[in-house]
């Protein structure tokens, strides 16, 4: 983000009559008031003098930036600014969540604020709220993490979090306050002892600063408000209960946006976060009606339709009156990622001297190598003397008394050193038992297997790549595949083709796995493909965050454990195909078997009923496999017998898995005891 | 079976029902064996011996093939064989109550005997007739019991007329009066079934098929040569081949062959002379060693001075089915043949008997056939 655009694309206002009133020619540029000014002045001769363009000249806020180039961050129309909005408050809820050690527990409602519009509107005013179960935030906090774009804990260090730059959130405040001139709204409430906090702020995007409308001290945490905003609210018990938001954070903001569903949607978007997150339980409150397009159902949306009794299962989604839940999977938090120093060769020249400069400002008369060992990982004493001597200078050296030529020596000496590979206990992967549990709540299917790849290392920064399949049940079984990509557990829904795990999806040979396949394309069938990337940086390809870049040690790794997965897959398949071999087999010799008992009785008296019931009892111990799965009556999950790791099938067959309360103990993961039965191999 | 019955044939009758008698045993026997494994809970089974190339011997000392002793188990637990063995029991179970019943059937007849939807399916328990001939093939062997004794004949196929007298099941037919049709032969030709009466025809012209056939019996060859003229409609079924066979061991009247000149005309003689590998198993009744191969042979076409036009190219799976010929173990030491296959390929066409009639309507009967057993030009 260079300050200096020199096209800013569109004015933050885009005052159409204005526009439209402009003669032929200003139309055709269209395109920025200032370029245009520009060329005419070009043209007629009077060139500005420097002072003019000096008083023109001045700082740019990034505030100021984003008005204008919201497009960049993920608004560029409503129903996408409605979904970015959720997505970043959903994502600082986690983050604050998991930081805080405690079981995210998150509400996320939408409300219609102008149901008298008509459906056909372009847009319409929702309120988007998102409430949290995280440590709060301090009174004097507030106005920096809401109000100000680039502020954060997380940009400036090497530790694996879902936002990374600290613009999400204020920018959808900004977005609201410019669509609607309405405030933010925050609850927060950092201790139990204390009442919480109602702030009101609005973002000042000339200064970059937020300004308080309102700031007073309320008792009402969570906001009993959205408790009794719909019939489908007031039904359920649990919904914002004071005992789950002992402390935590509301967000509310008021914009201009559009709810639709479908992909891309804000359902999408809860449902894959929700697999991507099984420790997190997710409440859903969507607006009661839908902007009129044609309506593309969602996994989601099915299941709940299907199911019945809302009792139905603890780790599938269920909704009641409009209220979806997203259940929590597994009970415990993921592990707390390690912060990490750079590593020395997934650094850039411009930062190595930044880093010199900063670390000489601060720690006065530090060598550079103390810098060395301080600042980086795996530098030793050894390698960080050797460097030093490669950049010219001596151990003695001060960081301050360090020239930009001697830094370039320094940077030419990392490229050639032999060092170890950064360390890997700063990445906390989802874990193959909680990708299954995710998956299982998120996609009815009936086969899932995972895999989770060892740490691997892409330009200094290490990474890890996990993925999970879902198979057959009642997923589409013409259709492309369906992939959903997750970056630090945050799902990612556009560019799909853009980004480097599709590549890797495209790239799998998943015909070895008994699955078709289009050349150049995903697989095809009733298949879900997940993937997931957990790094302390995610090389996006956009600051709107909606694809990985193409790394080549990344995409290598997704396809890796990809093949893994398919090799899980193909296996089963395998079997399942067995079983049905079997199964025909069995037909073929019970269908004869009553002739035969029929002839053998004319033949020789032989009692036809005891020949039949001795040779039925033969054909179905030499059949055996076929009885495999139907065999477990009323276990809906059930161990895949092949000792395969980190794969789990699920029986569907409606008939045979009544949903029983008694009958499904082994559906809870979350249970160490049952995990026996549920996974194998977990622990790995 | 028929009731007049002349005194001579009465004591046959006894041998039958002891014959019978036999046969039920031994089909009670085998369904014993597999209801009792059944019962046991363990996998019950058939042996039948296999009727294949590979278990078909060639008996050089007696000229004939003869099946090995090579037996394929028959297993309900497997999905190529359960529907095989099935029908075997539905099979054994109507043969014996044919025999109860003192009836016979005919292989159609069989065929819809045990033919009925699989309870609880949609699927016939024979697709068509011969799945249930080769069912009962199968059943003869495994039993080691004759077709006739399991009370099954096949459809009549063959002609016969001549100088002789036969009775068959009491009824006397004179072979000298029958016409332009001749007397069919039928399927069984057992000595208890036919006898021969009298008996004046010093040899028997053995013809391919019925239009060769009308063509001498036209001609009354058989009266003016004193011999008994038969056709077996192409490949001689088994009463036809029995019947030559007892016409020569028990009245030692000699064979003559007068086949078209191609691979399947050789493979018929090769059947009479030796047997055929299905039906290896009853060659000791079936096979006669002594038949001679008349014509028509490769080098008539030059011979006889016949016409291009008689000349039918050999296709691909002629030249294949011949050089097959060449290398059976009873052709392939015999020079003649091996010379008569060669010239067959040499010339590259088939030839038919008919092609003789190039010549002249009456060429084969007149010349031809007289000319070949005067000069004893054949090839055994």
């Amino acid at each position: 983000m260079t300050p200096h655009d020199p096209k800013p694309s569109k004015p933050p206002k885009p005052s159409k009559p204005a526009a439209t009133s402009k003669p032929d020619p200003s139309g055709v540029a269209g395109t920025s008031a200032a370029a245009k000014g520009g060329g005419r002045k070009g043209s007629a001769g009077t060139r500005a003098t420097a002072e003019e363009m000096a008083s023109r000249q001045r700082d740019i806020s990034v505030s100021e930036f984003f008005a204008k180039n919201r497009h960049l961050l993920g608004f560029d129309n409503p129903r996408k600014a409605l979904l970015t909005s959720v997505k970043e408050a959903v994502d600082n809820a986690l983050d604050a969540c998991e930081e805080g050690g405690i079981l995210p527990d998150i509400t996320v409602v939408i409300e219609d604020l102008q149901p008298d519009r008509p459906a056909s509107a372009k847009s319409s005013r929702y309120r988007v709220t998102v409430v949290d179960n995280g440590p709060g935030i301090v009174r004097k906090q507030v106005e920096n993490i809401f109000g100000r774009l680039l502020y954060g804990s997380k940009f400036h260090r090497l530790k694996m979090s879902r936002g990374q730059q600290g613009i999400g959130i204020s920018a959808a405040g900004m977005y609201g306050l410019i669509t609607t001139g309405r405030p933010m709204v925050i609850h927060t409430r950092p201790s139990t002892r204390a009442a919480a906090h109602h702030i009101e702020l609005a973002m000042n995007t000339k200064t970059n600063r937020a300004e308080v409308t309102v700031d007073i001290e309320t008792p009402d945490f969570p906001p009993q408000r959205l408790r009794d905003l719909t019939p489908g609210t007031r039904a359920i018990e649990e919904m914002l209960s004071e005992d789950c938001y002992r402390t935590g954070t509301s967000v509310s903001i008021e914009m201009e946006g559009r709810y639709q569903r479908g992909r891309g949607s804000v359902d999408e978007f809860l449902e894959l976060t929700a697999i991507a997150n099984p420790h997190a339980r997710i409440t859903w409150v969507a607006p009661t009606r839908e902007a009129s397009v044609e309506d593309e159902l969602l996994p989601v949306k099915a299941q709940s339709a299907s199911s019945a009794s809302p009792a139905a299962s603890p780790v599938e989604t269920t909704e009641v009156s409009g209220v979806v839940i997203f259940p929590r999977g597994v009970e415990e938090l993921p592990a707390e990622p390690m912060e990490i120093q750079p590593h020395p060769k997934g650094i850039e020249l411009g930062t190595l001297l930044q880093m010199v400069k900063d670390y000489a400002a601060t720690e006065k008369g530090g060598t550079l190598f103390q810098f060395l060992q301080d600042r980086f990982c795996r530098v030793s004493a050894t390698t960080a003397a050797s460097m030093c001597k490669a950049a010219g200078v001596t151990s003695r050296t001060r960081a301050r008394d360090v020239e930009a030529p001697e830094v370039e020596r320094l940077f030419t000496s990392f490229e050639n050193i032999r060092l170890g590979p950064p360390p890997t206990d700063c990445l906390a992967p989802i874990g193959v038992r909680q990708l299954l549990a995710g998956m299982l709540k998120g996609v009815r299917a009936e086969f899932y297997a995972a895999s989770s790849r060892d740490p691997s290392i892409y330009r200094g920064r290490p990474f890890q790549i996990e993925a999970a399949i879902a198979f057959g049940g009642d997923l589409p079984a013409d259709d492309s595949a369906r992939v959903i990509r997750f970056a630090n557990r945050v799902p990612l829904l556009f560019q799909q083709s853009a980004c480097s795990s599709y590549k890797a999806v495209a790239e799998t040979s998943w015909k070895n796995y008994g699955l078709q396949q289009p050349r150049g394309g995903g697989p095809v069938g009733p298949l879900v493909v997940m993937i997931h990337m957990a790094s302390v940086w995610v090389p996006f390809t956009s600051e709107s965050k909606e694809a990985i870049a193409d790394y080549d040690e990344i995409r290598k790794e997704m396809r890796l454990a990809l093949m893994e997965c398919g090799r899980k897959l193909g296996s089963y398949l395998k079997r399942r195909q067995r079983m049905r071999r079997e199964g025909e087999r069995r037909d073929v010799f019970e269908r004869y078997i009553g002739e035969i008992s029929r002839s053998l009785h004319g033949l020789v008296g032989a009692d036809p009923k005891k020949v039949y019931e001795s040779l039925l009892r033969q054909a179905r111990s030499r059949t055996a496999v076929a009885d495999d799965v139907l065999d477990e009556d009323g276990k809906v999950v059930r161990q895949e017998p092949d000792d395969i790791e980190g794969v789990m099938v699920v029986d569907r067959t409606p008939d045979i898995a009544p949903r029983a309360a008694g009958g499904r103990p082994d559906t809870r993961p979350a249970k160490p005891s049952d995990d026996g039965d549920l996974f194998d191999g977990v622990g790995k | 079976m028929a009731t007049k019955k002349t005194t001579a044939i009465g004591g046959k009758q006894a041998s039958k029902a002891e014959r019978d008698r036999k046969t039920l045993a031994k089909i009670v026997d085998m369904a014993g064996g597999v209801a009792s494994t059944a019962l046991q809970g363990a996998e019950p089974t058939l042996q039948v011996p296999s009727r294949t190339r590979t278990n078909t011997l060639w008996n050089k000392k007696r000229g004939i093939l003869q099946m090995g002793d090579a037996c394929q188990e028959r297993q309900l637990f497997n999905l190529g064989q359960a529907k095989g063995f099935m029908q075997s029991l539905l099979h054994s179970e109507s043969i014996k109550s044919l025999i109860e019943a003192q009836k016979t059937l005919s292989l159609r007849g069989m065929f819809y005997k045990g033919l009925h939807t699989v309870a609880g399916t949609k699927e016939k328990t024979f697709t068509d007739q011969s799945e249930s001939d080769g069912i009962l093939e199968d059943l003869e062997v495994s039993l080691s019991a004759l077709r006739e004794e399991l009370h099954i004949f096949a459809k009549k196929a063959g002609t016969i007329v001549g100088n002789i007298t036969l009775i068959d099941s009491g009824d006397e037919i004179d072979c000298r009066h029958m016409g332009s049709g001749g007397y069919a032969i039928p399927s069984i030709v057992e000595p208890d079934v036919i006898q021969f009466k009298k008996c004046e025809a010093k040899f028997i012209l053995h013809v391919e098929k019925n239009t060769v056939w009308s063509r001498f019996n036209e001609d009354r060859f058989w009266e003016k040569h004193n011999c008994i003229l038969t056709e077996g409609g192409g490949q001689p079924p088994r009463g036809v081949r029995r019947m030559l066979r007892r016409l020569h061991e028990e009245l030692k009247l000699p064979v003559y062959c007068l086949l078209d000149c191609d691979p399947w005309g050789h493979y018929i003689y090769s059947v009479l002379k030796q047997g055929s590998i299905s039906l290896a198993f009853e060659s000791e009744r079936l096979a006669i060693p002594d038949a001679k191969f008349l014509g028509i042979r490769a080098r008539d076409y030059v011979d006889c001075e016949l016409s291009d036009d008689v000349q039918i190219a050999l296709t691909d799976t002629d030249i294949k089915r011949a050089k097959e010929i060449m290398g059976y173990p009873w052709f392939a030491d015999h020079k003649g043949w091996q010379r008569e296959i060669a010239g067959l390929l040499k010339n590259g066409f088939k030839m038919e008997v008919e092609s003789l009639i190039t010549k002249d309507i009456s060429y084969v009967t007149e010349q031809y056939v007289p000319e070949r057993l005067k000069k004893k030009d054949w090839l055994e």
